[in-house]
C-alpha cells in the first residue's frame, strides 16, 4: 500500500498534476508514511525524471514549472511535520530575490525563484518595486548566501549597483553573493558593476547559483 | 539626406487573417475581461479618472473594472487619422489608415561598434550617429529612439536621446523611454522649442510616445501618468503589449490577443476619458515564449501572425496601429535575421499596420546593428515593391510589344523595357553576381552594409538645429537634472 502511493505520487510529479500530488501527500501522511520518505521516496524520483526528461528536450518549461508547484504543494504539508519530528530537509542554500525600486516586472524573477527552490534553494522572495534598504535589511534577516537582483528597464538597472554599493557601506558585501539578471542586464554591466554573477534565463540562473555556493 | 519617404501605401496585395466575426469575438471577450477581472492601474491619478467614469476601483490591488460600453464610448472618441509631423514637412507621416511607415526599433543596450567590431554598452554619440544613419535612409520613415543613452543619468536619458535625434534629424520622432511625469514635462518644453510654442506642437506633433504594458492584464504607473501629460499636451500616445503567450499571456494565440487587447484599449480608454478626442494608437508586439527558456523569442510563426491580426483590432478600433515586427532573435544579421524580419515585416504590412518597430536590432531587440539596419531597409525596399503587386492595363499587358518582338526574338532593345523598367526593383545588398565573381572576395550583404554604413557615418553631417535652438534645448536639459538628477 505504501509503495503503491509513493509510486502514485512520484507519477503525479512527472504527469504535472499538483491536485493529485496535494491529495496524494495528505493521504501517505494520514496512513502513516515518514515525511521524510514520502520526500525521498515520492516526491524526489519524480522531480528528477521530470529534470531529465527537460534536458533531454522532451519536457518544456512550464512542465517543469507545473512540477515544481505539485513538489511545493506536497512541501507545505510536509514541512511543518519535518519540525515536529525536528527534521529538515538540507539545502542547497539560502536566496533572497526581488525586482529592484522603480520596477514592477514580476515574471522573469519569479520564474527563478521557482526554479530555485525545485533545485533545493531556501528563497525569499520580496516582490517587486523593492526599496534598496529592505533589501540589505533582509539580507541580514535571514542570512542570505545569494541575492538576485532583477531590473527588466534600462532606468532601474542601474538600481542593482546602488544596492551592491549598499551592501558594502553596510559592511555586508562579503557575506553575500549577488547575482543580477533582467532583459537589459548584459555580462559588461555585471561585471562593471562588481556582482557575483549574471544568467540570462533561469536554468542559468541555478547553475550559477550553484557554482556560488560551491566557492 | 532622404528628400522622399518609402512609404508603403495603396497595395494590392492583403491577407484575410480574422473574419468580422472572429474580429467582434476577441472584442467581446476583451471587454469581458476587462469588466469581470479588470486591470491593473498603479496610480492613483487614473483610478480617479476611472472611478469618475463609472469603473469599480479597488484602491488595494489597484485594479479597476470598467464597463465594457465605457470602453467602447471612450474609444469612439478617438481620431480615427492624424498625421506625425516631421520638422520638414515634407517628411510627415499621415496615420490615414493607406500608409505603412518603417520606424528604427528600441530601445537597445548594446551595439556593435561600426570600426571595431566589439559589442558594448550604448552611449548618446551612439543615439546620435545611428539616427544620423536612419535620417540618411529612404526607408526609414520616423525615429524611434533605437538605443539607451547610458552615459547619461537615468532621470534624463530619455532627454537626451531626443536632443540626440533632434540634433541630426528632422524626421517624426517617438520614444518609449519616457516614464515619469518630470521627464513627459520636459520632452514636452523640448519639442514645443523646436515646434514654435505648445500650440504649433499640439497642431504638428513633432514627438509621438509610446508606454509599454505590464502583462497580463496591468499597466506601469509612470507610464500612465506621463501618458497622460502627453494626452494633455497633444502628442500621440500609444500602450504597447508585449504579452507572451505561454507566460505574460494564454498558450493560445486567441487568448493572447485578449490579453493584449484588454491592457492596451483599457489604455487608450483611460487617456479618451482624461482628454477627449487626443490622438491614441494601438501598439504591440506579442509574442511566444521560448518553450525551453521561457525567454522572450522575437521571431516565429506566432509573431508574424499577431503582425498581421493585430491591425485588424486596430482597424476594429478606428486607431492607427504600431506594430512590432523586424526584431528577430538571431544574434547576428544572417539566415534567421533576414527569415524573420522578411516574414515578420511582410505580415504586419498585409494588412497596412501603420507604423512598423522596427529596424536595426539583433537578439530580441537588445543589440543595434548598423549592418542589420541597413538591410532591414532592403527588405522594406523589397516589400514596397511587392505591395503594388501586380498592375493590370494597356501598357503592362504590353501587347504591342510582344507582337513586335514575335517568337524567339528579345525584348532588350524594346523600348517599352527602356521606359518601363524604373517599376523593377534594384537590389543594394541582395548579390546577384556570377559566381565567378563573388569568389574572388567571397564578400557579401554584410561586408557592404557595413562599408556603407561607415561612409554614410563619413559624409551624412546634416545640421538641423541652429545654434540658439540647440542650445535652449540644452539648457532645458541642464534645468531638469538640477531639479531631479541629484
Amino acid at each position: 500500500m505504501s509503495s503503491e502511493l509513493l509510486s502514485q505520487l512520484t507519477t503525479s510529479i512527472i504527469d504535472g498534476d499538483p491536485d493529485a500530488t496535494h491529495e496524494l501527500t495528505k493521504k501517505a501522511l494520514s496512513s502513516g508514511i515518514e515525511p521524510m520518505s514520502i520526500i525521498k521516496d515520492g516526491l524526489m524520483p519524480g522531480m528528477s525524471i521530470v529534470g531529465d526528461k527537460f534536458s533531454s528536450g522532451e519536457y518544456f518549461l512550464p512542465d517543469l514549472i507545473i512540477a515544481a508547484d505539485g513538489m511545493q504543494k506536497a512541501m507545505e504539508l510536509l514541512e511543518p511535520e519535518l519540525s515536529a519530528r525536528n527534521q529538515s530537509i538540507e539545502s542547497a542554500g539560502t536566496v533572497l530575490l526581488g525586482t529592484v525600486k522603480g520596477d514592477i516586472h514580476e515574471i522573469g524573477k519569479s520564474l527563478v525563484g521557482t526554479m530555485l527552490s525545485a533545485n533545493g534553494f531556501k528563497v525569499h522572495d520580496l516582490g517587486v518595486d523593492v526599496d534598496t534598504d529592505i533589501f540589505v535589511q533582509k539580507v541580514k534577516d535571514v542570512g542570505a548566501n545569494i541575492l538576485g537582483l532583477s531590473a527588466l528597464l534600462t532606468t532601474t538597472m542601474t538600481v542593482q549597483k546602488e544596492i551592491i554599493l549598499a551592501l558594502t557601506e553596510a559592511g555586508i558585501r562579503k557575506d553575500v553573493k549577488v547575482l543580477v539578471g533582467g532583459a537589459p542586464v548584459t555580462r559588461s554591466w555585471a561585471e562593471e558593476i562588481g556582482a557575483d554573477g549574471y544568467a540570462e534565463d533561469a536554468m542559468g540562473a541555478v547553475q550559477i547559483a550553484r557554482n556560488l555556493m560551491k566557492n | 539626406m532622404a528628400e522622399t519617404l518609402k512609404s508603403i501605401s495603396s497595395p494590392k496585395l492583403s491577407v484575410n487573417i480574422l473574419t468580422e466575426d472572429e474580429v467582434l469575438k476577441i472584442h467581446t471577450a476583451t471587454l469581458d475581461v476587462i469588466e469581470t477581472t479588470g486591470v491593473k492601474f498603479p496610480s492613483h491619478k487614473a483610478l480617479d479618472i476611472l472611478e469618475a467614469n463609472k469603473a469599480t476601483v479597488d484602491r488595494s490591488s489597484m485594479i479597476a473594472k470598467i464597463p465594457g460600453h465605457i470602453i467602447e464610448e471612450n474609444l469612439a472618441n478617438a481620431p480615427s487619422t492624424y498625421t506625425l509631423s516631421a520638422l520638414d514637412s515634407n517628411l510627415d507621416l499621415p496615420l490615414d489608415g493607406n500608409h505603412s511607415h518603417l520606424g528604427t526599433d528600441g530601445c537597445g543596450v548594446e551595439i556593435i561598434d561600426i570600426i571595431t567590431g566589439d559589442r558594448r554598452r550604448t552611449t548618446k554619440k551612439d543615439v546620435s550617429d545611428v539616427h544620423r544613419l536612419a535620417d540618411y535612409t529612404n526607408e526609414i520613415g520616423f525615429h524611434w529612439v533605437s538605443i539607451s543613452a547610458q552615459d547619461c543619468h537615468p532621470k534624463s536619458r530619455s532627454l537626451h536621446e531626443l536632443e540626440a535625434v533632434w540634433s541630426v534629424s528632422k524626421k517624426h520622432v517617438q520614444t518609449e523611454s519616457i516614464v515619469t511625469e518630470e521627464e513627459m514635462k520636459t520632452a514636452i518644453e523640448m519639442a514645443s522649442v523646436l515646434a514654435g510654442g505648445k500650440q504649433k506642437l499640439r497642431d504638428n506633433p513633432i514627438l509621438s510616445i509610446m508606454q509599454c504594458t505590464t502583462s497580463p492584464l496591468g499597466h506601469d504607473g509612470g507610464s500612465l501618468e506621463a501618458g497622460l501629460i502627453a494626452a494633455e499636451a497633444g502628442l500621440p500616445i500609444g500602450y504597447m503589449t508585449m504579452a507572451s503567450c505561454g507566460s505574460s499571456g494564454p498558450i493560445t494565440l486567441a487568448g493572447n490577443l485578449v490579453v493584449g487587447n484588454a491592457e492596451v484599449i483599457s489604455a487608450l480608454a483611460l487617456m479618451q476619458m482624461a482628454h477627449p478626442g487626443c490622438p491614441v494608437y494601438y501598439a504591440a508586439a506579442q509574442t511566444a515564449i521560448d518553450l525551453r527558456t521561457g525567454g522572450y523569442t522575437g521571431g516565429g510563426p506566432e509573431d508574424y501572425l499577431f503582425g498581421a491580426a493585430t491591425n485588424r483590432l486596430a482597424d476594429f478600433y478606428n486607431v492607427p496601429l504600431s506594430m512590432g515586427a523586424f526584431a528577430t532573435g538571431a544574434k547576428e544579421p544572417d539566415w534567421q535575421a533576414a527569415l524573420d524580419n522578411g516574414l515578420s515585416s511582410f505580415m504586419a504590412v498585409s494588412t497596412l499596420s501603420d507604423m512598423l518597430l522596427g529596424a536595426g536590432l539583433l537578439h530580441g531587440s537588445r543589440i543595434l546593428s548598423y549592418e542589420m539596419l541597413l538591410m532591414d531597409c532592403e527588405i522594406w525596399s523589397m516589400l514596397h515593391s511587392m505591395f503594388k503587386g501586380i498592375v493590370i492595363d494597356d501598357n503592362s499587358l504590353a501587347l504591342d510589344v510582344i507582337k513586335a518582338v514575335k517568337p524567339g526574338g528579345t525584348f532588350l532593345s524594346q523600348k517599352h523595357t527602356k521606359i518601363n523598367m524604373q517599376e523593377r526593383w534594384v537590389p543594394t545588398l541582395i548579390d546577384r553576381r556570377t559566381y565567378n565573381v563573388w569568389e574572388q572576395r567571397k564578400d557579401g550583404a554584410r561586408e557592404w552594409a557595413r562599408e556603407r554604413a561607415r561612409q554614410i557615418l563619413r559624409d551624412h553631417n546634416p545640421i538641423v538645429l541652429d545654434q540658439k535652438a540647440s542650445a535652449e534645448l540644452t539648457n532645458i536639459i541642464k534645468k531638469h537634472e538640477n531639479s531631479y538628477c541629484n
